[in-house]
């Protein structure tokens, strides 16, 4: 069963047409990887599924998600009560900047207490337990500390992680990760990576993984829709962009990566070899 | 934990030291004043002596028992007009943040019309229309206050709206009225805190302005701004009836100033840390 299909999304601005005619489907523990560079239209991608578009863009088209076992909501139609009864229940979202993400006057603690609260109706000593395990979920060291922590206290890696345990407190069906490592460091970008990718298979979750880095991309999915201006430029499986990219822009974002993978094999074949 | 300790400024001392002696002096009058109001047994315009610290008025009225009176009558007017001016302030300002496109605009223009008319205008309608009365100089502040507090929660309300943490927010499903209460009002309230503070100083002040017009509370009660306009026709034979309500106004507004101000970091976590 599909957890999230969108059928024919087209998205329009005051000024035209920000996406157009965009299909895809994403089953049970499946993982898709959306490529495009800024203003290609995977973000709104992303808010439509999350039934967050802003007013200023209109949406038409089908996105129906499920948690695969329930009749499919097309987020399109619903309405805000429907809605924020699958957001962080079902469907859920890591977004880029963790930092502005994060409440600054809110305990880390008290915003990972939200979601379980009101999907899952925990409270008291079930609910701090049921935040901890999160924090447990997302590799945390201390995760006492961490939830008694604003987001100030703690570092961009730590945040990231605490950004993610809020988006999984409730284990959704479908995780959405919005360039969740474009606002890290490359140390901390691996580690979360690896994260998300333990996670999710885990709980079996599908994923639906937007970035501008193929390198990044590749990583974590192996199946990917390459987005240029709107329009989808090529979709695939990975091994196949790889190999035969149609598409000129695919062939240049191929290229960059593979430049970058071979540099990262250099600096790492110096560093063994300065040892 | 050192990082949550709030440490407590100089000017927050001061301030709390200032508004602390009228507040203090404004307790006792309700259970003991030196002289009673009435009582002209003084002689008139006495000095300054053991029986009458502060001399008396031209009626040979006791000074002290009137001064401690009006701090009583200031406090009264300031505290009870920013209760107003912030439940409806507060609540409308809310209200008017969420609105969006015409209803948005004409909100906005409704307020900036509210707070150009002048709040001593308003308050001679009011007292015009209801006779004077404490409570009707307490009516016409707080509601010139609310458009005050309307018009800035309503900017500081739409300034959080925007933030990234509010769509995260969103995007776990909490509902608009929640994200109000854990979101949007802890972060506005710092500075709706600093605002309110001034505010009361500012109605103790309009309140004197009214009682030196004769609009605010009716004799025998003594006002600090009636005080000033009994003493003016005898400024150059007993100069302390005017110094002394005079000297007790300021020492209100600077001390809600410095309060104010020291109020300013407390409120924010990321200010607190000490770093």
């Amino acid at each position: 069963m599909n957890i999230l299909e969108i059928k024919n999304l087209e998205i329009t601005s005051n000024n035209g047409l920000v996406l157009n005619d965009l299909s895809l489907s994403i089953k049970a523990g499946e993982r898709l990887g959306l490529i495009g560079e800024s203003g290609s239209g995977k973000s709104v991608t992303a808010l439509t599924v999350m039934g967050l578009l802003p007013s200023s863009l209109t949406a038409k088209g089908q996105v129906l998600v499920s948690n695969g076992e329930s009749e499919p909501i097309d987020v399109i139609l619903a309405q805000e009560g429907s809605l924020n009864k699958i957001r962080g229940d079902v469907v859920s979202i890591v977004f880029q900047e963790p930092l502005t993400a994060l409440d600054p006057l809110m305990r880390i603690g008290k915003q990972i207490e939200e979601p379980l609260r009101r999907h899952q109706r925990l409270r008291g000593a079930d609910l701090s337990d049921a935040v901890i395990a999160t924090l447990e979920e997302v590799k945390i060291n201390n995760p006492a500390r961490i939830a008694n922590a604003f987001p100030h206290e703690i570092s961009g890696g730590e945040r990231q992680r605490a950004a993610i345990a809020m988006a999984l407190a409730c284990q959704p069906a479908l995780l959405i990760a919005d360039e969740p490592t474009t606002a890290l460091d490359v140390t901390v970008q691996a580690e979360i990576l690896e994260l998300l990718d333990s996670v999710v298979a885990r709980h079996n979750m599908s994923m639906l993984f937007i970035s501008h880095d193929l390198a990044v991309v590749a990583r974590i999915t192996n199946s990917v829709m390459v987005l240029k201006d709107g329009e989808v430029v090529e979709a695939g499986s990975l091994h196949d962009i790889l190999q035969f990219q149609t598409n000129s822009y695919t062939r240049e974002l191929v290229a960059s990566a593979r430049q970058l993978d071979d540099a990262l094999n250099l600096s790492s074949l110096r560093a063994e070899h300065d040892k | 934990m050192k990082s949550t300790k709030a440490r407590a400024s100089v000017p927050l001392i001061v301030g709390l030291t200032f508004v602390g002696i009228l507040a203090v002096t404004a307790l006792i009058s309700y259970f003991w004043l030196p002289y009673k109001l009435q009582d002209m047994s003084g002689g008139r315009l006495s000095s300054p002596s053991l029986t009458h610290l502060l001399g008396t008025d031209k009626l040979g009225r006791d000074l002290l028992s009137r001064i401690m009176l009006g701090a009583r009558i200031a406090l009264t007017v300031g505290f009870t007009s920013v209760c107003i001016g912030a439940i409806v302030g507060v609540t409308f300002g809310v209200l008017a943040g969420f609105a969006q496109r015409w209803l948005d605009e004409s909100l906005a223009s409704v307020l900036d019309i509210l707070i150009a008319f002048p709040t001593l205008l308003l308050a001679m309608l009011i007292v015009a229309g209801r006779g004077s009365s404490l409570a009707s100089v307490i009516v016409a502040i707080g509601l010139g206050m609310s458009a005050i507090v309307a018009r800035l929660t309503r900017l500081l309300v739409k300034r959080v709206l925007n933030q990234d943490f509010i769509t995260a927010s969103r995007a776990s499903g909490t509902t608009w009225p929640r994200i109000v209460a854990i979101h949007i009002l802890p972060n506005i309230w710092p500075t709706l805190l600093v605002n309110l503070a001034l505010q009361f100083g500012l109605a103790g002040l309009t309140e004197a302005s009214l009682s030196y017009l004769g609009l605010g509370t009716p004799p025998p009660n003594a006002s600090w701004g009636s005080l000033l306009q009994e003493a003016q026709a005898t400024v150059l034979v007993a100069p302390l009836a005017a110094i002394a309500p005079g000297v007790c106004l300021i020492a209100l507004v600077i001390g809600v100033n410095l309060i104010a101000d020291g109020l300013r970091g407390i409120g924010d976590p990321t200010l607190r840390s000490g770093k």
